[in-house]
């Protein structure tokens, strides 16, 4: 008994003092700032950064990989706290982009040509004839940038057309890829007026088939007082685009559009603290949003 | 030399250790989703299996033997196997970070894959001289990642396969699993 006891602690101590030694040898060193990074986080693992989890963010950011600002949850105040930490500004970070559809055609503003009755798939629609729209180039309105979002962000609203919300949304670029029409873009969230509509067509052709298409009236033009909106030749035909490196927000030229096919955004509050997924929302993981980037 | 030859090739064809022995089930499961991976994950564990081996047969004939402890055999082999598998890990997380991050969780639970106890207590229990002993580690270390290879070659492969939704995942690799160790079988002739 006594030897079996004493055999074995000979043994443990003599492991334990080598890899004491290797320990020491071996040791990785760990930049101090991604553990500070980690505790400031907000801890929800949501994956909205794109990176698995809120430590594999910590670590991008203190590599200079990541943009801050990714992290939507954080907020205008965790920039505040990483600029702090890093010992930059937080006003040098990029801003964060978020979806928006380039197109307001919805069941009362845009003509149908047909009713489709297939299956519900924007891809599909398209194949018949253009879509079921008049319109050659607005949304399809079948909703497949709603079922790609990962994040639950845009929902299809009342009149056919999907609506992003801002605070969900991350810029992930999915449903801009997904969309056959190209009509969702993302856009910094400080730039707030677009032109809601990309029909290259006629003024008087494009007014026939939606109330509230671009008709080229060149008002928007003619009264931005920063030259920032211009109606642009495209491969043919053209379409009133603003220049957002120039926009002041003003909004004249939404108030001047005689079509409404300039809209003003409503600004979005980035102190606002969002509420991201909770533990009950079906989630395998405390804190787990559930959005399925890590899954990837 | 035959008698080396025979070891080897029974360690590594016919008791095989995953497909035969149906020890070390847990990562050949588990880390065989990509090619890389399972390459590393066998290289950790062939590492720690051949110094295992050779440190607990030392251990056994110099320290339980004398001593008349074989009744602690399960308890010291396990704190040699545990020991080494921290060394492993420190070592690969300086060297070799991207292969660290892969192997995640099965890296330490090399200390509870019953393959690398297992193939200790079979160096004891079948007699074998100090040479046998580390030749017989190797062979079985080299069954392993041999196992853990051709896996992850089909499972690569399964990944492109148009598999019954309810198959997917778990299900496919475990009956694949049961085909090969079927497969494995014909080698039983062999000896």
């Amino acid at each position: 008994m006594l030897v079996a006891v004493i055999s074995l602690a000979v043994m443990g101590g003599i492991f334990g003092i080598v890899l004491g030694i290797a320990g020491k040898k071996f040791a990785v060193e760990v930049d101090p700032r991604v553990e500070e990074l980690i505790s400031l986080m907000p801890g929800a693992n949501c994956g909205a950064c794109g990176k698995a989890g809120c430590a594999a963010f910590a670590e991008a950011v203190v590599a200079g990989e990541a943009n801050p600002k990714l992290c939507t949850p954080g907020g205008a105040s965790l920039y505040e706290k990483i600029a702090a930490v890093m010992g930059t500004d937080a006003g040098s970070y990029e801003e964060r982009k978020t979806a928006r559809l380039l197109c307001q055609g919805g069941f009362e503003q845009a003509k149908m040509l047909y009713e489709y009755q297939g299956v519900h798939d924007c891809h599909l629609a398209l194949a018949n004839f253009k879509g079921p729209k008049a319109c050659n180039f607005g949304c399809i309105r079948m909703g497949n940038c709603f079922r790609v979002c990962p994040f639950g962000a845009i929902e299809m609203g009342a009149d056919g057309l999907p609506v992003v919300d801002p605070y969900k949304c991350t810029g992930c670029n999915k449903c801009v890829v997904e969309c056959p029409q190209q009509i969702l873009e993302l856009v910094g969230v400080s730039h707030l007026v677009t032109v809601r509509c990309l029909n290259l067509e006629k003024g008087k052709t494009a007014r026939d088939i939606c109330t509230t298409a671009c008709i080229k009236c060149k008002l928007c033009e003619k009264n931005c007082p920063e030259d920032a909106v211009h109606v642009e030749p495209r491969s043919f035909g053209s379409v009133a685009v603003v220049d957002y490196s120039l926009c002041t927000n003003c909004g004249i030229c939404a108030a001047k559009c005689p079509t409404k096919a300039i809209q003003i955004t409503e600004q979005i509050d980035e102190n606002v603290v969002r509420e991201m997924g909770t533990p009950e929302d079906a989630s395998p993981e405390p804190g787990c949003g559930s959005c399925s980037v890590c899954a990837g | 030399m035959q008698e080396y030859f025979i070891i080897i090739i029974s360690a590594v064809l016919v008791n095989n250790i995953v497909l035969s022995q149906f020890l070390g089930i847990c990562p050949f499961l588990g880390v065989s989703k990509k090619l890389t991976a399972s390459l590393g994950m066998g290289g950790a564990v062939s590492f720690v299996l051949v110094l295992s081996g050779s440190i607990t047969w030392l251990l056994q004939q110099y320290v339980l033997n004398p001593f008349k402890i074989g009744y602690m055999q399960t308890v010291a082999f396990i704190l040699v196997i545990a020991a080494l598998v921290q060394f492993v890990e420190m070592v690969m997380r300086k060297f070799t970070p991207p292969l660290y991050k892969a192997l995640g969780i099965y890296l330490p639970l090399i200390t509870t894959n019953c393959a690398v106890l297992g193939v200790a207590i079979i160096n004891i229990q079948k007699d074998l001289s100090f040479t046998k002993a580390l030749v017989n580690s190797l062979g079985h270390s080299a069954g392993f990642t041999l196992a853990l290879v051709l896996m992850s070659g089909i499972r690569e492969r399964l990944e492109e396969a148009d598999i019954p939704e309810s198959m997917q995942g778990a299900p496919i690799a475990l009956v694949v699993a049961a085909l090969m160790s079927m497969a494995f079988l014909g080698f039983s002739g062999l000896l």
